[in-house]
């Protein structure tokens, strides 16, 4: 078996990282800034060596790693992977930024933290080039495992520690439910990789259903990486128990992982059964879409709104693979088409939502995302901040100013019609109408007046109505890198469109 | 690059750019960040006079454009940067930059509450840079990106400078237009994925139109609400009252002025113009829409209380003359729309502006509050009288010949149904005479009523009012003396647009 090193030169900087963390944290206690500098260099490094490795593909275009055939390798590098690695590389830096203010407050073990957050990271960066269903698995696990202890990480934090419990429990019956997928469509192709799997339909007919049933389960079980109906319960309590910047990467990188491993599963392995794949996320993405947004009309609190709006989008995010469905879906033309508008789709969100907590930390600190009505006057006491907040959201509402998210909304309305599923566009079309119902309510909210009732003066109340909340630069410059990203992308989106084009 | 593809630029980096430095201003300099986006404004609008109906291209298509850019901006979107004007969309884009540089400039003597006029200078520049985009766009992603841009802005003017009900209107306001504009999305690209192509000269080519019957009228219909939704069609307007009603002077005027516009040029344009075998079939559908507007537009103004919501109101009926002419699918019919288009812009948006300045000294839109102003302001209820008159379709004045063209299209059409329409639509016309006289009789005569005797000095007109009025009165007369100051433009183009159809 070869094994081509470079191929796995991301995966070895970014656990490197991680054994850096817990080191640097031993040999120089006390001194928090070193550790936070240390990982953040670490992850910096795993985004360049992504970057690096993608760049230096040469003409093959791909390398491999644990080859048992020419097409049966457990782990490639390709521009994709390399993609992929780089923008989780660059989350998980986004979310350490934002974590500085969560680390200096002493709440939680500074090592720890960046030893975990360096360990998922880990897991994601493997999860790009994986083309086996257990690498596949293996490494959606070591991507979230570290998650269960980021969320309740906070000493003496009982919302946390509940919004972990939940968050375990839920994650452990969809593996569960995962596992259980995987092991029959084992069964019914006798195959692990991807390819093996995608061409094994015309042998053995009469186990076509069982294999039928077995990425039924399978894709369901990965849907509760990307929040998506009915594995969604869980997202409003975690994400509003666990720190904000742990939130922020659980609604970005932890479901932009969710998004590779269905795209994976659902279409690269779903040759024969490509229509099953494409009926299961219709069914997921419409559930997801409308159940997030009308709940979401009905949020009182900050980030609970955020999740169900993650939730709602998960919807948009599959949408497109719901072509998959109609025959006319399923040309190659289509497919590529469908798969590129997924990736689109997830590339452009990662980006407002990042922004959206970016901007929230930046509001209210790392620890609680506070109500809605907490956030009136917001654009007088830090106007920056609210713009960055409102081209976020109208973003992820699928509206300029930030042209971003409109053109996110388009690729995945293109996508539908161009692959026969105009019924889809429609619905996709009045969810975004519903959508922006909530949104601009909280939008408005930034420029209301500040609530008039002042607190009584005994209170001590922490991050008070109208108290300017002092943050720190790394959470001003993620801030503002997330909202420069946003807006250029909104005038340059072929670029995104060009990268999602590699994953065809 | 031209003369020309430069002067299609500056009518959109020029108010962008005026949008920007306004609303970057600190606020101590909020009355020079007025006076620079006013600039901005006026600027956009000598670029706007720069062009005179060059030399078109010889082409068979239904669009020839006087000058254009195209270079490509997302070509995995089928997005293409292509802009060009013609002279369908040229009276458009000269009353759009007309009418957000009065409304800059009105701004610069008065702000209604709460103040911070740079901010609202720099929002009315922003719906200007989306209005003049949907007008110039010959790219139907590119149309779509436009008709969004518009909608954010405008639900910040109403939510953030109006009356008392504006957070509940807004939000009317905006999921309504929103609704028209993701079926526009979905119609976009139901044709770009039938056709392979965004570009609308192609599209309205008939020697390029590779579209099957059925997709057609999908796309059609998608469309046609879509633009139903923003004109306002009935029975799709009931977003429209609430908005004028709540909205800000100036965000009355533009929303009545050019806003709308949007909605019937789009209709004109992309859906008659992309599918032109299913608009022939849905002709009589949208002509006896279009006459139920003008009949129930009057009936609900007969029985209106409120000034503004009369007007708007009034703009339904209006806007039903506007897609009659349309409907007819002839020249004159598309002459009509265009002219009456224009007219209504220039009327009701000094309608709107007469209004606001009574609302503002009265306090009160109550017309049974407002009895008598004649007596204490001589110059505003001559104002009111003049546009009421215009908007009523006295010959000789803008509102005319829209109306007059409209009905006598229905009848060149020929045939019991069309016959029948246009004289329901005439005698919708008597219907707007009846109500614009009702409301001069109740406004402008009668015995003061204690809101209106206590103007005694606020009756003159002001300052600002005079600069952004007098223009608007001027046109008035000059297109209504002068119909071929719009149609002298349009004459080609919409021979064109009514040929391809035919053929």
């Amino acid at each position: 078996m070869r094994i081509d090193q470079v191929a796995l030169l991301p995966t070895y900087v970014a656990a490197a990282t991680a054994v850096l963390a817990l080191l640097v944290d031993l040999l120089v206690p006390g001194r928090r800034g070193a550790v936070i500098g240390a990982t953040a260099f670490g992850l910096a490094a795993t985004a360049a060596t992504a970057i690096g490795v993608g760049l230096g593909l040469g003409d093959a275009g791909r390398r491999t790693a644990f080859c048992f055939g020419p097409d049966q390798c457990s782990l490639v590098s390709d521009p994709a992977a390399a993609a992929v690695g780089a923008a989780f590389a660059v989350l998980a830096l986004g979310a350490l930024a934002l974590s500085v203010p969560l680390l200096r407050t002493g709440e939680v073990p500074v090592g720890e933290y960046c030893f975990l957050l360096a360990c998922s990271l880990t897991g994601a960066v493997v999860l790009g080039g994986a083309r086996d269903l257990i690498t596949l698995i293996v490494a959606l696990e070591t991507l979230t495992l570290p998650l269960y202890l980021l969320v309740g990480i906070r000493r003496g934090a009982a919302t946390g520690a509940s919004a972990a419990v939940t968050f375990f429990v839920v994650s452990v019956v969809s593996t569960a439910v995962a596992l259980l997928g995987a092991g029959l469509v084992y069964t019914a192709t006798g195959g692990l990789h991807l390819a093996d799997i995608a061409h094994a339909g015309a042998s053995a007919p009469e186990l076509r259903p069982l294999l039928k049933v077995g990425m039924v389960l399978l894709l369901a079980g990965l849907a509760f990486k990307v929040a998506a109906v009915p594995a969604h319960a869980w997202a409003p309590t975690t994400y509003d128990g666990a720190p904000l910047p742990v939130a922020a990467y659980l609604s970005t990188a932890s479901k932009l992982g969710g998004v590779v491993a269905l795209l994976l599963v659902g279409v690269v392995a779903g040759g024969p059964v490509l229509a099953t794949s494409g009926l299961t996320l219709a069914v997921l993405a419409v559930l997801s879409m409308t159940v997030g947004n009308l709940v979401a009309l009905r949020q009182r609190r900050m980030v609970r709104l955020l999740a169900w709006s993650s939730v709602a989008q998960a919807g948009y995010l599959l949408a497109p693979l719901g072509a998959l469905l109609a025959s006319g879906g399923r040309t190659p033309d289509a497919i590529g088409l469908v798969v590129a508008a997924t990736v689109a789709y997830a590339l452009f969100y990662v980006v407002l939502e990042f922004a959206a907590f970016a901007a929230v930390v930046a509001a209210r600190g790392s620890t609680d995302g506070g109500d809605i009505t907490d956030y009136r006057g917001l654009a007088r006491r830090s106007p920056w901040v609210a713009a960055v907040l409102v081209i976020a959201l109208t973003g992820l509402a699928g509206l300029p100013p930030g042209l971003a998210g409109l053109f996110a909304k388009v690729a995945v309305v293109r996508a539908l019609l161009g692959g026969d599923a105009a019924w889809l566009a429609v619905v996709v079309a009045l969810n975004a109408v519903i959508g922006l119902a909530y949104y601009v309510r909280v939008v408005a909210t930034l420029f209301a007046a500040p609530a008039a009732a002042p607190l009584p003066p005994d209170s001590a109340a922490p991050a008070s109505v109208g108290a300017q909340v002092r943050v720190g630069w790394p959470v001003g410059v993620a801030v503002g890198v997330a909202a420069v990203v946003a807006v250029l992308l909104g005038f340059a989106p072929q670029g995104v469109l060009e990268l999602a084009a590699f994953f065809r | 690059m031209s003369t020309g593809q430069t002067m299609l630029l500056a009518l959109l980096i020029l108010p962008a750019i005026g949008a920007l430095f306004a609303a970057a201003m600190p606020a101590r300099l909020d009355r020079a960040a007025r006076v620079g986006g006013t600039a901005f404004a006026a600027a956009t609008f000598g670029a706007a006079l720069f062009f005179v109906p060059g030399t078109t291209t010889p082409g068979t298509g239904a669009i020839l454009p006087w000058a254009e850019i195209d270079v490509p901006w997302a070509p995995d979107l089928s997005l293409r940067f292509h802009l060009g004007v013609d002279g369908i969309s040229y009276p458009l884009v000269a009353l759009t930059t007309a009418l957000t540089m009065l409304c800059c400039a009105y701004c610069l003597w008065r702000v209604p509450d709460p103040g911070r006029g740079r901010l609202l200078v720099a929002l009315l520049l922003v719906l200007e840079v989306g209005i003049i985009g949907v007008f110039l766009a010959l790219d139907l992603v590119l149309f779509f990106v436009f008709f969004e841009v518009v909608l954010l802005p405008m639900y910040a003017v109403i939510a953030v400078w109006g009356g008392a009900d504006r957070r509940r209107a807004a939000r009317k306001f905006v999921l309504y237009t929103l609704f028209g504009s993701v079926l526009l999305l979905v119609g976009v690209f139901t044709v770009v994925s039938a056709t392979g192509t965004a570009d609308l000269v192609a599209l309205t080519d008939p020697a390029t139109r590779p579209m099957s019957s059925g997709l057609q009228l999908f796309a059609f219909v998608l469309l046609a609400v879509a633009f139903a939704v923003k004109s306002p069609l009935w029975p799709l307007h009931t977003w429209l009252p609430a908005a004028h009603t709540e909205a800000p002077t100036v965000g009355s005027v533009i929303l009545a002025g050019v806003l709308l516009k949007m909605g019937t040029y789009g209709l004109l344009r992309v859906a008659v113009g992309v599918a032109p075998d299913a608009a022939a079939r849905s002709a009589p559908v949208l002509g006896i829409l279009a006459t139920a507007a003008i009949i129930v537009g009057g009936l609900v103004c007969l029985a209106q209380t409120e000034l503004k919501r009369l007007i708007a109101y009034s703009s339904v009926g209006h806007m039903g003359f506007v897609l009659l002419g349309v409907a007819t699918l002839t020249t004159t019919g598309f002459q009509a729309a265009l002219i009456g288009n224009i007219a209504h812009g220039i009327v009701t948006g000094l309608l709107f502006f007469v209004a606001g300045g009574i609302k503002d000294r009265a306090h009160t839109g109550e017309l049974a509050q407002l009895g008598g102003l004649r007596e204490t302001a001589p110059a505003l209820s001559g104002v009111l009288a003049f546009a009421a008159i215009a908007s009523l379709g006295l010959p000789g004045l803008a509102g005319f010949w829209g109306e007059a063209f409209a009905v006598f299209a229905a009848f060149e059409r020929g045939g019991p149904l069309w016959s029948t329409l246009g004289v329901l639509a005439a005698a919708g016309a008597a219907l707007a005479a009846a109500y614009f006289l009702r409301l001069l009789r109740r406004v402008t005569h009668g015995a003061a009523t204690p809101a209106v005797t206590a103007l005694t000095t606020e009756g003159r007109l002001r300052p600002g009012e005079l600069v952004a009025w007098s223009p608007l009165v001027l046109l008035t007369l000059a297109v209504g003396i002068v119909p071929v100051l719009v149609l002298g433009y349009s004459a080609d183009p919409v021979a064109a647009l009514a040929e391809v159809i035919t053929r």
